[in-house]
C-alpha cells in the first residue's frame, strides 16, 4: 500500500547538500543558541530518531506500525526502573539493556503481528501498544497513571550527561550514527530485501526469501532503535509515564514520517524536525485582533498538514526534491489507484 | 455478583455497546465502501454531543436539538465529503490518514473556538428522567433504556436501508463492483456522498444521545475513535453485521472487565482483538 510513495532512495545533490548544511548548523547551535533551545533541540534529535526507527518499517518494508510507541516508552521505563532513588546508573550498561529489552519485547510482538497484512498490520499492532499501555496505566506497581520519576541522569564516566551540552551532542552522535547505519542498511542485501518486501512480498517469497524472518528482523530492529529514542527521552526529561507509549505518540511519529517523506530516513529526519519545529512556532503566533492564534495553535497545524498532504504528497523532502531539480522528472511509476 | 447487579452491567454492556455499534457502522462502511480510513471519525461524535448541548440550550428541548443536530450533521457530512473526501479515495491509507489526522487538530480548535474548552452537561429530558428500581438500593434509568432502544431502532433502520431498499442495493453494488455498477447507471459519486453523510449522521447521533449520560467535553472523540476501529477490525471491515456482534462483544467485555478483573480491564478488549485477528485475521465477518 506504500509503494508508490517510498522514493528518493537515492537522494540527489541538493538534498545532500542541505542535509550537511543542516548537520553544521546543528553541531554550531549549542554554541550560540541559549540552554533553553539546545534542550529543545536535542527533544527533536531523539525524536528523529524514533522517526528513523519507524521507517525502517513504514518507508523501507511497507509495515505501517501504529504502535510504535510502546517500544519508544519501554525503553525510557526500562531505565526508570534501573535508576535508583538516590544514586545515578551508569550509561554503558543501563543503554545497552534497555535497548535490548525493546527490541525484545518488539521481536516477541512481532511474532504474531507480522504474520498480518495491510491495514490489519496497522490495527493489530496498535492493539498490543494499547495493552501495552494499560498495563503500565492500571498498576501502580508499574507507575501508573502518573507515570515515574528519573531522579539522576546515567553517568557516563569520562563526560557528564548533566551539563546540556554534552548531552545535546551525544544525542547527536547517536542520531548521526543511527542514521548512516540505516542509510548503509538500506543498501545491504538485507535492507534489499526489506525494499523487496515491500515491492511485491509474494515474488520475494517465491524468490526464496524467507519473508517471515525479514519482516520479523526488521520489526525487532526497528523495535531497538525506537529504545535508544526512549532511552534518551527519559533521560534528557527524568519523567516517563504511559502517555509516552500511547496511541498519540505513535501517531504522531507516523505522521513526521509521512510528512518528511517516507523510505530514505533523510525524509524521517527532515520530518521529525519540522514537525517539533512548527509546533513550537504554531504555539507561538500572535495574536491577531482579539483572535489569539498561539492558542489555537492546532487549527494552523490541522491546516498545514491538509495542505502538505494537498500539495506535497511526496512530504517536505519530495518538495525539496522537486524544487532544486534542474528538468520535470519523466513519470517513472503508474499513478497509484490505475487499473 | 447477585442477579440485580448483574442485569444492570448486562444492560450497561449492552447499551455501551449498541452506542459503539453507532459510531463503528457508518466507520466500516465507509471503510468498506469507499476505502477511507477515517481517523476523524471520533470527531463526529464529539460534534454531535456539542450539537445536542448547545441546540438544547437554544431550544429547551433535547428532541427538537436531535432532529436540527441530524440535518446540520447530514450537510456537515456533504459538504466535507464534496471539499475533500471525495479526492481520496483513490488514494494511499497513509494520505488519508495524514489528511484525518489533520482534520482532527483542525476540527478540535474549531471545537474550541466556537464552544469553549470547558465541560458541559445535558440535562435527561424530565420524561426520561426516572428509574426503574430492581432492589431497593439498586436501580437502572430509564435514559439509557431509551438510549439502547434508539440504537435499536436505529440499526434495524440501518439493515433494512442497505438489505431491502433501492438504494441499499446500489450501495452493495457499488462495493461489490464499481466499475460494473457505474456501467449499470449507478451514480457512484452520488451513492459515496450519501453514504459518507450517513455515517456522519450516525456517529453524531450516538454523541447527541451519549450527551445526557456522558457530558460534553474536548477531546471526547480521541477514546471512542480507538474503540472503533476495535469494533470494525474485529467484526471484519465493511461489514455490519459484523460491527453489530463485534461492538456488543467489546462492550461485553469492557463492561464485565472492569467488575470482574479491574487489573487488566484496560488490557482484555485489546486482548481480545488480538485474540480474534491470530484466530481469523480478516475479522469476524470478512465481507
Amino acid at each position: 500500500m506504500s509503494t508508490a510513495k517510498a522514493n528518493l532512495e537515492i537522494l540527489p545533490r541538493s538534498i545532500q547538500v542541505t542535509l550537511g548544511l543542516g548537520l553544521i548548523a546543528l553541531i554550531v547551535f549549542p554554541l550560540v543558541g541559549s540552554e533553553f533551545y539546545t534542550q529543545m533541540v536535542t527533544r527533536m534529535m531523539i525524536l528523529a530518531i524514533f522517526a528513523m526507527s519507524l521507517d525502517l518499517l513504514q518507508g523501507v518494508t511497507g509495515l505501517v506500525s501504529l504502535g510504535h510507541a510502546a517500544y519508544f516508552g519501554l525503553a525510557g521505563y526500562a531505565l526508570a526502573f534501573l535508576t535508583p532513588q538516590d544514586a545515578a546508573v551508569s550509561l554503558w550498561w543501563t543503554l545497552p539493556l534497555a535497548v535490548m529489552g525493546s527490541g525484545i519485547a518488539a521481536l516477541v510482538i512481532g511474532f504474531f503481528v507480522v504474520r498480518t497484512h495491510g491495514i490489519y498490520f496497522i490495527m493489530v499492532t496498535m492493539a498490543f501498544a494499547q495493552m501495552v499501555f494499560f498495563l503500565f496505566f492500571d498498576n501502580k506497581l508499574l507507575g501508573g497513571s502518573d507515570g515515574l520519576y528519573i531522579n539522576f541522569k546515567p553517568q557516563a564516566g569520562f563526560f557528564d550527561l548533566d551539563d546540556k551540552r554534552v548531552f545535546y551532542f551525544f544525542t547527536l552522535l547517536c542520531m548521526v550514527v543511527v542514521y548512516v547505519f540505516l542509510r548503509r542498511l538500506l543498501w545491504s542485501p538485507f535492507g534489499r530485501a526489506l525494499s523487496g518486501i515491500r515491492l511485491n512480498e509474494h515474488r520475494m517469497r517465491a524468490m526464496g526469501f524467507g519473508t517471515f524472518n525479514y519482516k520479523l528482523a526488521a520489526f525487532t530492529l526497528a523495535g531497538a532503535l525506537a529504545g535508544l529514542a526512549g532511552y534518551l527521552w527519559g533521560a534528557i526529561g527524568g519523567f516517563v509515564n504511559p502517555e509516552l507509549m500511547g496511541f498519540h505518540m505513535s501517531a504522531h511519529v507516523i505522521m513526521m514520517v509521512i510528512l518528511g517523506g517516507m523510505g530514505n530516513f533523510a525524509g524521517a529526519l527532515v520530518g521529525a524536525f519540522a514537525f517539533e519545529y512548527l509546533l513550537h512556532a504554531f504555539k507561538d503566533l500572535p495574536k491577531i485582533g482579539t483572535f489569539d492564534l498561539g492558542k489555537h495553535w492546532q487549527l494552523t497545524m490541522g491546516l498545514f498538514i491538509v495542505m502538505v498532504i494537498l500539495f506535497a504528497p511526496r512530504g517536505l523532502l519530495g518538495l525539496l526534491g522537486q524544487l532544486f531539480a534542474k528538468r520535470p522528472r519523466v513519470a517513472e511509476e503508474p499513478k497509484h489507484g490505475d487499473k | 455478583m447477585d442477579f440485580p447487579t448483574f442485569l444492570i452491567q448486562l444492560l450497561n454492556s449492552f447499551q455501551y455497546g449498541l452506542l459503539l455499534f453507532m459510531l463503528a457502522a457508518g466507520l466500516t462502511l465507509v471503510f468498506g465502501i469507499m476505502g477511507v480510513v477515517n481517523l476523524a471519525h471520533g470527531s463526529f461524535y464529539m460534534l454531535g454531543a456539542y450539537l445536542a448541548w448547545s441546540l438544547t440550550s437554544a431550544t429547551g428541548s433535547l428532541a427538537l436539538a436531535i432532529v436540527l443536530g441530524i440535518v446540520l450533521a447530514v450537510l456537515f457530512g456533504l459538504a466535507l465529503e464534496w471539499l475533500l473526501f471525495r479526492h481520496f479515495y483513490e488514494r494511499d491509507h497513509l494520505d488519508q490518514v495524514l489528511l484525518t489526522f489533520g482534520l482532527i487538530y483542525i476540527f478540535e480548535e474549531v471545537r474550541s473556538i466556537v464552544w469553549g474548552d470547558d465541560v458541559h452537561g445535558v440535562a435527561v429530558p424530565e420524561m426520561l428522567g426516572s428509574s426503574i428500581q430492581l432492589t431497593h438500593n439498586l436501580s437502572y434509568p430509564v435514559y439509557r433504556l431509551f438510549m439502547s432502544g434508539v440504537c435499536i431502532v436505529l440499526a434495524i433502520g440501518l439493515y433494512w436501508l442497505i438489505a431491502k431498499t433501492r438504494l441499499g442495493m446500489k450501495i452493495r453494488a457499488g462495493a461489490f463492483n464499481r466499475p460494473m455498477a457505474e456501467a449499470l447507471g449507478v451514480n457512484i459519486k452520488l451513492i459515496h456522498a450519501v453514504v459518507f453523510a450517513l455515517g456522519v449522521a450516525l456517529a453524531s447521533v450516538a454523541g447527541m444521545i451519549a450527551a445526557p449520560i456522558a457530558s460534553v467535553y474536548p477531546n471526547m472523540g480521541a477514546q471512542v475513535l480507538i474503540m472503533c476501529f476495535v469494533v470494525v477490525v474485529i467484526g471484519g471491515i465493511g461489514s455490519v453485521r459484523g460491527a453489530l456482534i463485534a461492538a456488543l462483544l467489546v462492550g461485553l467485555v469492557d463492561t464485565f472487565g472492569k467488575v470482574l478483573l479491574p487489573s487488566i480491564s484496560g488490557m482484555l478488549v485489546y486482548i481480545l482483538m488480538a485474540a480474534v485477528l491470530l484466530w481469523k485475521p480478516e475479522g469476524l465477518f470478512k465481507s
